[in-house]
């Protein structure tokens, strides 16, 4: 017997199947996943049309005029539709996890996940209501 | 890094629930409504006046800057996970944490030099 074991110079490699980059298509929970986390390209498209907005109502009459001018053009107009859907599902999925992603608690009992949902819709329903007040009330 | 990931875990959710809460309206009007003719735009001296109260403008500004912190966080691991491009991490994050810190920037300065 000998005195050691013997090492190889190699270095082992373990088998390691490729994954496709593709790998979400393969199962439509996979997909509606990847959908979800794409929410945010259209979140973040939409804080820099508002960053253009503030920036023509500060520049004066007609920079205002220029940007509802813009947003009318049948490219704007066809993302800012699909960015609608998109942060549509953004903002279902993210009240229907809310009573997973936190848990309540009441006089020491837990507060039960339809009393979180129906908050967050009610509060979703108010704010929205408020803001569509306020901005067409001009 | 490891030590700003609960700051940046915290912005991420706040983004997320100002998003959630208030952009659907705001695309909804701004984007869809208006462009289509269903509503009439608000005026500019109605929409300056609005957007010339402090309290207005710091709602702007958290209704910009939230969310686009909470994209920086969803679409860099989205990145990693969906493009498989784990080897530049350090990289990716620069970039979307960078583009959202320059977004409040520059939200900050227009709102903050604003001329009512």
């Amino acid at each position: 017997m000998s005195a050691g074991p013997v090492y190889t110079p190699y270095h082992p490699r373990w088998y390691r199947r490729r994954v496709s980059v593709w790998w979400w298509l393969r199962r439509r929970s996979y997909a509606w996943f990847v959908l979800r986390e794409l929410t945010s390209v259209f979140v973040a498209f939409f804080a820099i049309i508002l960053l253009w907005q503030v920036r023509a109502v500060a520049s004066g009459p007609e920079a205002y005029e220029r940007f509802l001018g813009r947003l009318g053009t049948p490219l704007l107009l066809a993302i800012d539709a699909v960015a609608f859907l998109f942060v549509l599902v953004h903002a279902i999925t993210w009240f229907n996890l809310t009573p997973k992603a936190m848990a309540v608690r009441l006089g020491g009992r837990r507060v039960p996940d339809w009393a979180i949902l129906g908050s967050n819709y009610a509060a979703w329903l108010v704010l929205s209501a408020a803001v569509a007040f306020v901005l067409l009330r001009g | 890094m490891a030590r700003i990931t609960p700051l940046l875990w915290l912005l991420f959710s706040a983004g997320g629930t100002v998003a959630a809460l208030l952009f659907p309206v705001h695309v909804f009007l701004t984007g869809v409504a208006v462009p289509l003719g269903w509503l009439e735009a608000p005026r500019y001296d109605a929409i300056h006046r609005i957007a010339a109260h402090p309290l207005v403008r710091l709602y702007v500004f958290v209704l910009i800057s939230l969310p686009l912190f909470h994209w920086a966080h969803r679409f860099r691991y989205t990145l990693y996970d969906g493009l498989q491009l784990k080897h530049l991490t350090a990289l990716i994050a620069v970039l979307c944490y960078g583009a959202a810190l320059l977004g409040t920037a520059v939200a900050g300065y227009l709102l903050w030099t604003f001329a009512p």
